[in-house]
């Protein structure tokens, strides 16, 4: 697994979202809630791009006329057919453990820490004070 | 500026993919396209000027509560794809440039069938406004979708429930040599199957072109027999429960039968159901023949002779394999592939059918069979 520089976090305002291309896959880093998540950019059922996918609230209910509403903006819900996917671990809403989306974990370091990396110079100079987001995939 | 930063270290991978490598090179015949305009008055345009007054002082007419709603929601914004809004902020369908870009260039669509669903014209209520209308949209459709986009191919609408101004429509609009069928709903005023709707029959037996039954709409009845359901999860349903009736209907009635050589392609139905309703109706025929003597031949062989499926929304049993046993008692000359572009419920050509096909199954789903049907070239 390698880790790569993918974005700023100032790049993906909250509520927002930005597709970025790491070994020619397409992967789409959401920032919900200040948090950073990223997921393979093709929902598992018919390969609809997830950039387009509404962040939603996740809805319970006991009973008809019930509901508890939690975790808002962490379920993404298919461009397409509606689909619900868990933006912590991909894992759809329906059927968890046979219908998933791949997931990557995202890091967020500041330029001092990216120092150390074998990041190349020119990029620094031209950086400003900022935070960088890593996936590993 | 962030994708500068981009550094792989690893050696390029090939992109994971669940596509599968195309077979061949199949091009696709889509029956079932969402075009669309950029505002209803681009449509509304092409009327008389006594029907553009019309519509601006009073609108149109829909059966249904509300002006310009629906009593259910559509799951997404003009049931469309949440990717399919174009860049430059018109609505799904409305530009070519960018259907073509976003799907008919990508999966490569020889032909295209379009389904006009704005200004839903088989539920006007207002007759001569609906004539005036079904004349506007075919003009508008040929003007503006498929003369600047020649695969797409215009299905010439009327409103079946004024079945004289219909067969006008029918007679005027075929002569152009525009249309590759003529749509009707399949939620009329009454069973499609019914005398009154004949002369229609009758005028596209005489022009030669199929009859396109597109789900949806509202005739002025509830869309289920048992009335009005709570949900879209659960009115979605009666989409397949009309077109069953209605398949019951025409062959029960003898449709078929008095028109022998008219097609009926069923649009956005799916197919799962065809199957229980046409083993259902062979039953009944054994059982109570005497009281439709008019049927020379078992329901099951009117409609393996006279109607087609579109495939969307696909079937999806919860073993792949069961499509396998689907495909085959449906029948695979029967079914015909549709995308319903740019609808929220679309499916791909390339990952909506999760069974192996051979090359001769694809080429008859994905290109033939419907190439036969619309006898194109």
């Amino acid at each position: 697994m390698a880790r790569h520089v993918v974005a700023r976090t100032s790049d993906i305002p909250a509520g927002t979202n930005k597709v970025v291309t790491v070994g020619g896959r397409e992967i789409v880093v959401f920032h919900i809630n200040g948090e950073f998540f990223a997921l393979l950019n093709r929902c598992p059922h018919e390969g609809a791009p997830m950039q387009k996918a509404q962040p939603i609230a996740k809805l319970d209910s006991d009973g008809p006329g019930e509901y508890r509403r939690s975790r808002v903006g962490e379920l993404l819900r298919c461009p397409w057919h509606g689909w619900e996917f868990d933006v912590r671990t991909g894992q759809s809403y329906f059927d968890p453990h046979n219908c998933k989306m791949r997931s990557y974990p995202v890091t967020v370091q500041d330029r001092a820490e990216l120092a150390l990396g074998p990041y190349s110079a020119e990029t620094f100079q031209v950086t400003v004070d900022d935070s960088y987001l890593l996936i590993d995939v | 500026m962030a994708d500068v930063l981009i550094r792989d270290t690893r050696k390029p991978q090939p992109q994971a993919s669940l596509e599968a490598k195309p077979k061949s090179r199949l091009r696709i015949i889509d029956c079932d396209i969402h075009p669309s305009p950029k505002c209803n008055e681009e449509v509304i345009a092409f009327l008389p000027k006594r029907w553009q007054e019309h519509y601006a002082l009073f609108n149109d007419h829909l059966r249904v509560p509300f002006m310009q709603n629906l009593p259910y929601p559509r799951s997404a914004p003009r049931i469309a794809r949440r990717d399919a809004w174009p860049p430059d902020g018109s609505v799904p369908g409305s530009n070519l440039a960018f259907m073509r870009e976003q799907y008919l260039d990508v999966v490569d669509v020889e032909y295209g069938l379009l389904q006009v669903l704005d200004l839903f014209v088989y539920s006007q209520q207002n007759l001569e406004f609906g004539a005036a209308l079904a004349r506007g949209i075919n003009e508008w459709q040929v003007e503006c979708v498929s003369k600047p986009e020649p695969r797409l191919r215009a299905s010439l609408v009327v409103g079946q429930d004024d079945p004289a101004a219909a067969v006008k429509e029918i007679e005027h609009s075929a002569a152009t040599g525009q249309f590759a069928q003529i749509n009707m709903a399949p939620r009329a005023s009454e069973p499609l199957g019914r005398r009154k709707y004949w002369p229609i029959y009758e005028a596209a037996q005489a022009v030669g072109l199929p009859i396109g039954l597109h789900t949806g709409g509202y005739g002025g009845h509830a869309p289920t027999g048992s009335g009005w359901p709570s949900y879209y999860n659960e009115e979605h349903h009666s989409n397949a429960h009309t077109m069953a009736t209605q398949l019951a209907s025409l062959v029960i009635e003898g449709v078929p039968e008095r028109f022998p050589m008219l097609k009926f392609v069923f649009i956005e139905g799916g197919f799962g159901f065809i199957p229980g309703i046409t083993w259902r109706m062979d039953k009944h025929f054994e059982r109570f023949r005497a009281e439709v003597p008019h049927l020379k031949r078992k329901p099951s062989e009117y409609v393996r002779d006279n109607f087609w499926f579109t495939t969307q929304p696909i079937d999806e049993p919860e073993r792949n394999r069961d499509m396998r046993t689907l495909i085959d008692w449906v029948g695979v000359d029967r079914l015909l592939f549709s995308s319903d572009y740019p609808h929220w419920d679309f499916d791909d050509p390339r990952t909506a059918f999760r069974i192996p096909l051979s090359e001769e199954e694809r080429a008859k789903i994905f290109n033939t069979n419907a190439r036969a049907v619309y006898g194109f070239k």
